[in-house]
C-alpha cells in the first residue's frame, strides 16, 4: 500500500508552548485515519500544517511522494475544521459553487457535483436559502458536502459527527466508507473513541505535543492488554477452585469468572487448570481494553488539561 | 479563473447586489439634488410680497425707493401705527424729518430677514444719493451711471509661470479642494470600516478557517479589498453621472431667471446661505469652470482616492482580523487607525485657505493625511500652487505606503482571523507583524 502523507520530525512551538514537538507518522493511502489527543493536545495545530495553514517551524511534510507544496496541493485536499464556518448570509448554492472554484474546479464541473451531492443528500430545495436558515445539523451536512465536493485525494474530518442525529451521523459514516473505498484518504480528528474503534484503520494520539501511541487499532489494543479474561461455567464458582498462581482473580459472579492471567502463562495453562478441575467450560474470551481505557490511562496524570488553559501563541 | 479573482468577484458582487447598497446609491444624488434645488427654488419663489406704507416726512422717498419682487412702497396718506394693517399693508416705515436717522418701521409680524436688510439698503441708497446730491450737485442720473461703472470693475485673477499664464478663480478652487477633501474622507471611513466588518464577519462566522485552506490569507485580505475598493468606485461612478443628469434637469426646470435671481438673492445675503445660492446658480458661470483642469482634477481625486483607500483599508483589515465577536472591541482598537483621517480633515481645512504654506505642503507629502490634504491644494493649481516635484514625491510616498500598510497588515491578518478568544493587544498585534517566518 502507497503512502499519501509522511511527516518528518514536525515542530510548531509557539511563544508560551510546544504545540507540536518532534512528531513523525506516515498515513496510507486509501485507508481511515484517526488521529486523537485531549484537548490542547496539538492536533488542530498539526491539521493546519497538513492543510498548508501554517509552515511548520522544522521537519517536513510529504504528500503523494513529494514534498507537500501547499499552493497546489491544497486542491488536493479537503478540510473539514472543528470551527464549521460558512458565509451566513450567501445563498448555499452560490456559496458551494464560490467554494468549489476556489479549489480549482470550473464552474460547470461545480455546479453538476453540488447538484449530484445535493440529490444524494436530499438537499435540492436548499439552493436558494442561505446558511443562516439552516439548523446546525443541516449546516454539518452541508459543510461536508462541500468538504468532499473536489474529490480530493486527503480528506480531513474534525469532529465530523458533532451536531448530528444518530440518522445522519450514519449517512455521513457510510459516505467516509465510501470515499475511503473509492480511494481517498480520510484524516479523522476525533475525541470519541467509539466512533474510532468503528470507523478507523489506523490511529495515532498525541498529547502535549508528542505522539504517544500509532499503529491500527488491533495492534494498539494488543499493546495494551492487560491479560484480562472472562470464563463461563456451567457452575457456580467455588473459592477452591481459585487458589492458584496461574492468575488472579479480578470478579466472581455466579458462573462468569474475571481473572488477570499472570503474564509468564499461556492461556492453555489455564484451560488446563480448569480442566483438571473437573470443570467445564461454557466460554473463554480475552478481554481487550476499549480504546476509550487505553486513552484515558495514558493521557491521565499529564498535565494535559492544565495546558488546555495556556494562551495559544 | 485566478483566486484572488474570484474572491474580488464575490466581495464585489455580495455587496452589488444588496437592496441597500442600490437604495443608497440612487437615493443619496436625488437626495442632494433635491436639497439643492429645493433651498434654491424655496429662497426665489417662496418670498413674501411685502407692501410697505411710506410716511415720508422728510419727502426724499416718494419716486425713489425701488419695487422689487418682495418689496412694493406706497405712499397713502393717512396711515399710521394704528390702521396700516386694516388698510391692507404688512408695514409702515416713518422717515424722520432731517433724513439722517431715527428711521423707523412697525409691523406686526417681524419682518424677513431678507425683506428688512432690502428695506434698510434702499434707504441707504436713497440717503446716499441725496447727500451727494446735495453736497457735490450730481444728478441721481449721474450717480447710477458712476454706481454701474464702478461695479463693472471686476479682478481678473492669474496664476502661474510667466510662459504659461491663467486665468485663475480662487473661490472655486477652494469650493473644489474642500469638497474633493471631504469626499475622500468620508469614504476612507465608510468603505475603511466595510473591509474591517468583512473581515469580522468572516472570522466571527468561522468561514476564515476555510477559506485559508484553499487560498493564502493574504489572497483573501487582497481580494476583500479590492472587491470593497471596486464598490466604491462604481458608487462614484454612477454618483457622479447622476448628479450631472439631475442637475440639468434641475436646471431646466429652473428657468435662467431664477438662476440669476438666486445670484442676486444670494449677493444681498451673506454666510452659508449665500455660499449654497452661489453653488447652485454656479451652472452659469461656466465661463471660469472651463478654466479648472477637469482632467488632472479628476485624475488625481481617483487616484488619491484608491490609494487613500488602499492605505487605510489594509490597517482597517488587520484591526478587523484582531477583534473578536465583541464590536465594542473594534471602537477601541479602530482609535490609532481614526486618529490619523481625523487629524487629517483638519489639515485639510487649513490647507484649503493657505495652500502653499509649509505645513499643507508637508501634510501632502505624508501618507496618512496626503489623500485627503494633497486633494485640497490641487485645485489652485499644478504647478502653479502645487509643483510637479510634490506632486510626484506625494504620489509615490503614498503608493509605498500602501505597500507597507498592506505587508505589515497582511501579517497581522494571518495571525489574527485563526485566533479565537479574547481580542488582540496593540502589542500581541505589533509582534504578530514584526516576527520571523
Amino acid at each position: 500500500m502507497s503512502t499519501i502523507l509522511e511527516l518528518q520530525h514536525l515542530k510548531k512551538y509557539y511563544a508560551t508552548q510546544k504545540a507540536v514537538d518532534d512528531i513523525s507518522f506516515n498515513i496510507n493511502s486509501g485507508s481511515i485515519f484517526g488521529l486523537l489527543g485531549p484537548n490542547g493536545a496539538g492536533k488542530t495545530t498539526l491539521l493546519r500544517m497538513i492543510t498548508g495553514i501554517f509552515y511548520p517551524d522544522s521537519g517536513q511534510i510529504l504528500f503523494d511522494g513529494k514534498k507537500f507544496d501547499p499552493l497546489n496541493d491544497v486542491q488536493l485536499i479537503g478540510y473539514m475544521p472543528e470551527e464549521r464556518g460558512l458565509y451566513k448570509k450567501m445563498k448555499i448554492g452560490e456559496q458551494a459553487v464560490y467554494l468549489a472554484q476556489l479549489k480549482g474546479m470550473s464552474k460547470a464541473d461545480a455546479i453538476e457535483k453540488i447538484k449530484f451531492w445535493f440529490t444524494k443528500f436530499e438537499m435540492q430545495s436548499w439552493w436558494n436559502k442561505k446558511v443562516e436558515d439552516l439548523s446546525k445539523g443541516m449546516q454539518q451536512k452541508l459543510q461536508f458536502v462541500i468538504t468532499v465536493l473536489h474529490e480530493p485525494k486527503l480528506i480531513i474530518l474534525d469532529e465530523p459527527f458533532s451536531g448530528l442525529d444518530p440518522l445522519n451521523a450514519n449517512l455521513i459514516k457510510d459516505e467516509i466508507h465510501r470515499l475511503a473505498q473509492n480511494g481517498s484518504t480520510i484524516i479523522f480528528s476525533t475525541h470519541r473513541m467509539e466512533q474510532v474503534e468503528e470507523i478507523c484503520d489506523h490511529i495515532v494520539l498525541v498529547n502535549l505535543g508528542r505522539k504517544i501511541l500509532d499503529g491500527t487499532v488491533d495492534q494498539v489494543k494488543q499493546a495494551h492488554k492487560q491479560n484480562l479474561f472472562s470464563i463461563k461455567f456451567d457452575q457456580p464458582i467455588l473459592p477452591e477452585h481459585l487458589a492458584t498462581y496461574l492468575f488472579e482473580v479480578k470478579k466472581t459472579k455466579g458462573n462468569e469468572l474475571i481473572l488477570q492471567k499472570h503474564a509468564e502463562f499461556t492461556n492453555n495453562d489455564i484451560l488446563q487448570y480448569f480442566l483438571g478441575k473437573g470443570l467445564t467450560i461454557n466460554a473463554f474470551n480475552e478481554i481487550l481494553p476499549s480504546l476509550n481505557e487505553i486513552f484515558i490511562r495514558l493521557v491521565e496524570n499529564t498535565n494535559a488539561t492544565a495546558r488546555a488553559f495556556q494562551p495559544v501563541a | 479563473m485566478n483566486k484572488t479573482l474570484l474572491i474580488i468577484k464575490r466581495e464585489y458582487l455580495s455587496r452589488v447586489k444588496k437592496k441597500t447598497f442600490i437604495l443608497s446609491t440612487v437615493l443619496t444624488p436625488l437626495f442632494f439634488v433635491l436639497l439643492i434645488t429645493g433651498v434654491t427654488y424655496i429662497s426665489v419663489q417662496d418670498v413674501d410680497q411685502e407692501k410697505i406704507a411710506v410716511v415720508d416726512r422728510s419727502g426724499l422717498f416718494k419716486g425713489n425707493l425701488e419695487n422689487t419682487k418682495a418689496l412694493t412702497f406706497e405712499f397713502p396718506a393717512g396711515v399710521d401705527t394704528s390702521n396700516y394693517d386694516d388698510k391692507g399693508y404688512s408695514a409702515v416705515l416713518f422717515t424722520p424729518k432731517d433724513s439722517l436717522s431715527n428711521y423707523q418701521l412697525f409691523s406686526k409680524k417681524q419682518l424677513g430677514v431678507f425683506a428688512a436688510s432690502q428695506v434698510e439698503n434702499q434707504i441707504n441708497k436713497v440717503v446716499e444719493n441725496n447727500l451727494l446730491k446735495e453736497k457735490y450737485r450730481i444728478s441721481s442720473k449721474d450717480i447710477d451711471t458712476i454706481r454701474k461703472q464702478a461695479s463693472e470693475a471686476k479682478v481678473d485673477k492669474f496664476y502661474g509661470e510667466r510662459a504659461e499664464v491663467k486665468k485663475g478663480n480662487s473661490g472655486l478652487a477652494y469650493g473644489i479642494g474642500y469638497g474633493a477633501g471631504f469626499l475622500i474622507y468620508i469614504t476612507l471611513f465608510i468603505y475603511g470600516t466595510m473591509v474591517m466588518r468583512g473581515v469580522m464577519e468572516e472570522k466571527v462566522s468561522r468561514i476564515a478557517e476555510v477559506m485559508v485552506s484553499s487560498v493564502k490569507p493574504f489572497q483573501l485580505m487582497l481580494g476583500k479589498i479590492i472587491g470593497i475598493g471596486a464598490v466604491g468606485l462604481t458608487q462614484f461612478l454612477i454618483w457622479i453621472v447622476l448628479i450631472v443628469g439631475l442637475f440639468s434637469a434641475a436646471s431646466a426646470f429652473l428657468s435662467p431667471e431664477t438662476m440669476q435671481q438666486a445670484g442676486e438673492a444670494s449677493q444681498q445675503m451673506n454666510g452659508q446661505s449665500a455660499m449654497a445660492a452661489k453653488a447652485a446658480a454656479g451652472f452659469n458661470i461656466s465661463e471660469s469652470l472651463s478654466g479648472v483642469n477637469w482632467f488632472l482634477i479628476i485624475g488625481c481625486f481617483l487616484f488619491y482616492f484608491l490609494f487613500g483607500y488602499l492605505f487605510y483599508a489594509a490597517l482597517f483589515a488587520a484591526v478587523g482580523s484582531a477583534v473578536n465577536e465583541d464590536p465594542q472591541d473594534a471602537q477601541s482598537l479602530m482609535l490609532p487607525i481614526t486618529m490619523p483621517i481625523i487629524i487629517a480633515i483638519m489639515l485639510m481645512i487649513k490647507a484649503v485657505t493657505s495652500p502653499a504654506s509649509s505645513m499643507a505642503t508637508w501634510a501632502s507629502m505624508i501618507p496618512f493625511f496626503s489623500p485627503i490634504v494633497m486633494m485640497a491644494r490641487i485645485p489652485f493649481g499644478v504647478p502653479g500652487t502645487v509643483p510637479y516635484w510634490q506632486l510626484i514625491t506625494s504620489m509615490l510616498l503614498l503608493v509605498g505606503g500602501f505597500l507597507l500598510t498592506t505587508w505589515v497588515s497582511a501579517k497581522i491578518y494571518r495571525t489574527g482571523i485563526l485566533m479565537y478568544g479574547k481580542k488582540a493587544s496593540w502589542k500581541e498585534m505589533w509582534k504578530w507583524a514584526f516576527r520571523k517566518a
